[in-house]
């Protein structure tokens, strides 16, 4: 699988997640500078996190208009594979590919540890690895990283499965004392209607070795690439 | 030269938790009458003299000044001075 990892001003997890692909999961890997409109025929585009823009207005809404960005649109509106992490959540988000949006964490401090996962739908091309209520241990990293959107909204991304994620206890429990950031429902992760657009706050590529804490991240990682290998299957 | 000034603000339904700090901060001063305290952005945009700048600038807010999903936006277009004196309408947000 040929991943392709983008690149804005102000991106600082792009190497991170380049490391992750090529050295944990063994994967050509490419960056695509936000400037450029040519995705390079990749199988997987990467967002990565960071401060693009200086988060500036908002966050990633200045990316979103950023000139790679029409070229990912039209990407992701074709069925291939999209992951934004973080910033490249809030990126897509903004740009539309993902409804609601990321605003100021509650307790307005940035939050910077390992927080616990529940996997809500492991149908998924990023979840095929993991099984429902499988709790992995992922660190977070972000100040605007609370989930809203309305209520209809909410609604439909609860009836299509598309909530992926949630902040939750060591036992699976989702609690307020797990929710690190204020997200409503303590989502942590959802995906698009398609099931090919992918956002979530936690940081899988600075969890694919052991040496780094844990290696849970390979889970969601591996999962693209066999999912890629079989044929992606989007679409509900 | 027209000006627009410009007013975002975070939707009544949502949690802001800024302004919350804000509000206890001065309650522990002491003013005790401060029930709710909303905090949001004023943008000074100086235009070109020109056509349609209401709709230009309506367009501006929608696409990329003030997420919808989140905020909302009130402006004013002014044309009678400087930019300098005219004193800043304030919106009123549903």
């Amino acid at each position: 699988m040929k991943v392709g990892v983008i690149v804005f001003p102000g991106s600082n997890c792009d190497q991170d997640a380049y490391y992750a692909f090529r050295d944990n999961l063994r994967q050509p890997v490419e960056y695509i500078w936000y400037q450029e409109t040519d995705l390079k025929g990749v199988d997987l585009i990467v967002l990565p996190g960071g401060f693009s823009y200086g988060d500036y207005l908002r966050t990633g809404a200045i990316a979103r208009f950023a000139p790679v960005m029409r070229s990912v649109e039209k990407y992701a509106n074709s069925g291939k594979l999209v992951l934004g992490i973080c910033n490249g959540f809030q990126v897509l988000c903004e740009a539309g590919l993902l409804p609601g949006a990321l605003v100021r964490n509650a307790g307005l401090k940035f939050v910077c540890r390992y927080v616990n996962l529940r996997v809500e739908n492991a149908e998924t091309a990023l979840t095929v690895h993991c099984q429902v209520g499988q709790i992995l241990r992922i660190p977070i990293a972000h100040g605007d990283g609370c989930y809203v959107c309305d209520e209809e909204t909410y609604e439909r991304l609860n009836r299509n499965r598309q909530i992926i994620f949630r902040y939750c206890e060591t036992d699976g429990r989702t609690t307020l004392d797990s929710n690190p950031n204020g997200s409503m429902d303590n989502i942590a992760g959802i995906a698009n209607e398609r099931f090919n657009v992918f956002g979530m706050m936690p940081h899988p590529e600075r969890a694919t070795e052991k040496l780094m804490g844990s290696a849970d991240g390979r889970l969601l990682f591996s999962s693209l690439i066999d999912s890629v290998a079989n044929g992606v299957r989007t679409g509900a | 030269m027209p000006y627009a000034d410009i007013i975002v603000t975070l939707k009544p339904t949502l949690l802001d938790a800024q302004g919350r700090v804000v509000q206890n901060a001065l309650l522990s001063l002491g003013y005790e009458n401060v029930t709710s305290v909303r905090i949001g952005k004023y943008m000074r945009m100086e235009l070109a003299e020109g056509e349609a700048l209401e709709r230009q600038v309506k367009e501006m807010c929608d696409r990329l000044l003030a997420n919808p999903v989140i905020e909302n936006y009130h402006f004013e277009i002014h044309r009678d001075s400087d930019g300098n004196g005219t004193p800043l309408v304030l919106p009123t947000t549903e």
